[in-house]
């Protein structure tokens, strides 16, 4: 008969053997160790991983890696990831992540903030990129990654409507009156003047032009309790009162974001970037659409600017190659090359000139290189961006711009201070 | 006593152990190593960077300030947990009734002996349940959009129907804005950890409503095959007995069929509340916690807080509360619906709920 002594003694061998298998395979952890690891040089197998904005952005990478490769004698492999944030956070906490990948501008400070980036800025600065993206992309004073593209927001205009509402290009808004009288116009039947995405980074806009915005200049401080971005969002809020303006989620069908309701007919006009022109051609080709600088608020001109860069993880064993090849993606045939196959801007000063030249019709997006505003790059804002955001889309539906933007600054103060 | 390893049944007990080594070996490594690793990185404030049970500045222990920075620490992580908590109450409160009636409701239709295609109306209310639930909460998101089926179908009713995704309102709150309730009245005020009296009797939004329809939809079809099976079960002496007597269908229904069903009902609610308590697939397609963080769930909020904000001891921490939460209601459950109404019987029931759902975790969700 079992006594429950032999019970136990069983149930004590059991865990004893599932722990000394655990044991021997976490003993083996040789991918925990100090932040850097002993670097590898000569020809190396190097692993790149982006998020894809579709066949032409993957298709354009490859080929870039595969002529790196050829040229330099190492071997670099595309991964396109179906969810970069989740799979770099797997990479990190496993301690096996790609060499190279997309770092979003937003995604900065929570990277570099624990150990995960390979801050190698200081190698690239000959490549003299635009200003205000080299400080997007800088962490407690340290230049992280290279930038490798940017793009801006402007004014989408549907040329076949602005005509139908007896506009013409002297009517092209440049201030906010301007704005509102066009919308207004504009918006007839089931056309709405001006659709545009939900959340801050649109409505953002209008915060910088009224000479506002999320934090400090130095983001030390939030500054999101300010008048003048209230003013902003009280803007918004007046001409969603009009009528004249909607937010993509609250058009009738619903639309997945500005652009596509702009594609769809549904909106006259929006606030878009440089992707826009890529999915108006492949996805609604019968639109006509001219694209124009936002108009200014009353501190000037303002517009968000959006980027990515070439992230080296510290963890990498390969990171002399990983230079060598960011450098090679930096070069200004090599970023002219991308702008042509999916649509973002060159962020070099040389490749901007270039850019000027090769596409005219895009000056109003060059153009708000010089005054954008990259997105908070601070850590721990992640959260904090997504609780304004939720709030921030319901505005046409009736909440208060001032409890947003109160709460947005309790909540960001307390991310600041935990940073 | 006989000497081990002799005779008949000696060796039984080496081949016993033989065959459920593997399976030992699969559970110890892929289930209890993995939570109690999980525990103590709980306890820690590792950011996923080094190896975590190294100790160091990016792996300190910080004992049980994850869990109670969660409950009194003011700030986004304790409103964002508390509004979790919120919205999943009130999800599992709708759903599991729903879904257990739904499903007893259609496995007395099947059972029905009059009934002609028994096997396609089985086939037909099972099938929501082994199809991907991606697949399905995909399909509900053009269901549901603001031009979708059912919006089409409302209208030809007459009525407006909502923008289902963009919807934050909570039910409660429209219910009791019909009776006179002003929007954030003053008697609502009150704070519960940090969450005012009004948010917390918001009830779901129009938003989790849609979430809710799938969940019933979904996971109706298996716990009526539960319910087929149990009811197969029944004697039909008991049946013919209680015709006799006279009762009507109703009185059957109430008083003889659905005591004699005790123990699939059991299971059944069993299931559905660890199911409920869990949700994640759904929130992951269907808006990531959006609207206005109305479908936000602890056990998503566990997974963005650890995979995009780099809080793997925060998330870690709420897993942990989530599997409190769980045991309790499903003891509670369990003590609500015994058979022996003796006291001091609870202290058993949240034993047995323990097992039931540490073992239940790594299954699918219903």
């Amino acid at each position: 008969m079992r006594t429950r002594k032999t019970r136990h003694g069983a149930v004590a061998v059991a865990l004893c053997a599932s722990s000394a298998l655990v044991l021997s395979a976490c003993g083996g952890g040789s991918s925990f160790g100090g932040a850097s690891k002993t670097q590898v040089s000569g020809p190396a197998k190097l692993t790149i991983m982006i998020g894809s904005s579709g066949d032409a952005e993957t298709n354009a990478v490859k080929t870039a890696a595969a002529a790196w490769s050829k040229k330099s004698g190492n071997n670099a492999q595309v991964i396109v990831a179906s969810d970069l944030g989740q799979q770099l956070g797997q990479g990190f906490a496993g301690g096996t992540p790609p060499d190279l990948f997309y770092a979003d501008a937003s995604r900065i400070g929570d990277f570099a903030k624990v150990g995960n980036l390979y801050a190698y800025g200081d190698q690239v600065m000959s490549a003299n990129f635009l200003p205000s993206l080299v400080k997007t992309f800088t962490y407690n004073g340290k230049f992280q990654c290279a930038p490798k593209d940017y793009s801006t927001l402007a004014l989408a205009i549907n040329t076949d409507l602005w005509k139908a509402a007896g506009l013409t290009d002297a009517d092209i808004p440049t201030s906010w009156a301007g704005l509102e009288k066009v919308a207004a116009k504009l918006t007839k039947g089931k056309v709405t003047g001006l659709v545009t995405g939900n959340d801050i980074n649109r409505a953002g806009a209008f915060m910088k032009q009224a000479g506002g915005w999320v934090v400090s200049a130095d983001g030390k401080t939030m500054t999101a309790d300010s008048p003048q971005n209230l003013a902003g969002l009280s803007e918004i809020k007046k001409m969603m009162t009009a009528g004249s303006m909607k937010f993509n989620t609250d058009t009738s069908p619903a639309t997945g974001d500005g652009g596509e309701a702009f594609g769809k007919g549904i909106g006259a006009m929006t606030i878009e970037g440089n992707w826009i022109k890529g999915s108006l051609s492949k996805d609604y080709p019968n639109i006509k659409a001219k694209f124009v600088e936002l108009p200014a608020g009353p501190a000037g001109k303002g517009t968000l600017m959006f980027s990515n860069c070439w992230g080296i993880a510290a963890k990498s064993t390969h990171q002399k190659q990983a230079v060598d090849l960011v450098k090679f993606l930096i070069s200004v045939d090599q970023q002219l090359a991308f702008t042509k196959a999916f649509g973002p801007m060159p962020s070099t000063l040389a490749g901007i000139a270039k850019f000027k030249t090769l596409y005219p019709t895009d000056a109003a997006f060059a153009a708000g290189g010089a005054y954008g505003q990259g997105p908070v790059n601070l850590p721990g804002f992640d959260p904090v961006m997504a609780a304004f955001n939720s709030t921030l889309a319901t505005l046409g539906k009736g909440a208060d711009p001032k409890a947003m933007l109160a709460d947005l600054q309790k909540n960001g103060t307390a991310a600041i201070a935990a940073g | 006593m006989a000497k081990r390893g002799t005779g008949i049944h000696g060796r039984e007990g080496i081949a016993g152990w033989v065959f459920t080594a593997p399976a030992i070996a699969i559970l110890g490594v892929f289930l209890f190593a993995p939570i109690v690793m999980a525990l103590w990185v709980s306890m820690t404030n590792w950011t996923g960077n080094v190896d975590p049970f190294g100790g160091g500045p990016n792996a300190a222990f910080v004992g049980a300030k994850n869990y109670t920075a969660l409950f009194t620490q003011d700030g986004l992580a304790r409103s964002n947990f508390m509004q979790s908590l919120g919205n999943t109450f009130y999800y599992v409160i709708l759903v599991v009734p729903l879904q257990t009636a739904t499903a007893l409701l259609l496995a007395l239709i099947v059972n029905d002996k009059f009934l002609r295609g028994k096997s396609f109306f089985r086939t037909a209310f099972y099938f929501p349940s082994v199809t991907s639930s991606i697949a399905i909460s995909t399909v509900f998101l053009f269901l549901f959009s603001n031009t979708g089926a059912v919006n089409g179908l409302l209208k030809l009713m007459g009525i407006n129907g909502p923008q289902w995704f963009s919807d934050s309102r909570g039910l409660l709150h429209l219910l009791m804005g019909l009776f006179g309730a002003g929007d954030n009245p003053a008697w609502g005020q009150g704070k519960i950890f940090g969450r005012s009296v009004w948010d917390w009797l918001s009830g779901p939004s129009v938003a989790m409503c849609v979430i809710i329809f799938l969940a019933v939809w979904t996971t109706t079809g298996t716990f009526m095959l539960m319910f087929l099976a149990a009811l197969q079960d029944l004697p039909v002496e008991v049946d013919e007995a209680a015709m006799m007597d006279g009762v009507s269908p109703w009185q059957k229904l109430r008083l003889v069929t659905i005591p004699m069903l005790r123990p699939a009902l059991f299971l059944v609610v069993t299931l559905g509340v660890i199911g409920t308590w869990q949700v994640f697939d759904q929130i992951y397609v269907m808006g990531k916690g959006a609207p206005a963080g109305t479908t936000m769930t602890p056990a998503f909020l566990s997974y963005n807080t650890s995979f995009r904000s780099n809080g793997w001891g925060s998330g870690a921490a709420m897993a942990f509360i989530l599997f409190l939460i769980i045991v309790v209601f499903t003891a509670w459950q369990r003590h609500l619906m015994r058979e022996d109404k003796s006291p001091g019987r609870l202290r058993k029931a949240l034993g047995a709920a323990t097992l039931v759902h540490s073992n239940r975790g790594t299954g699918p969700t219903p």
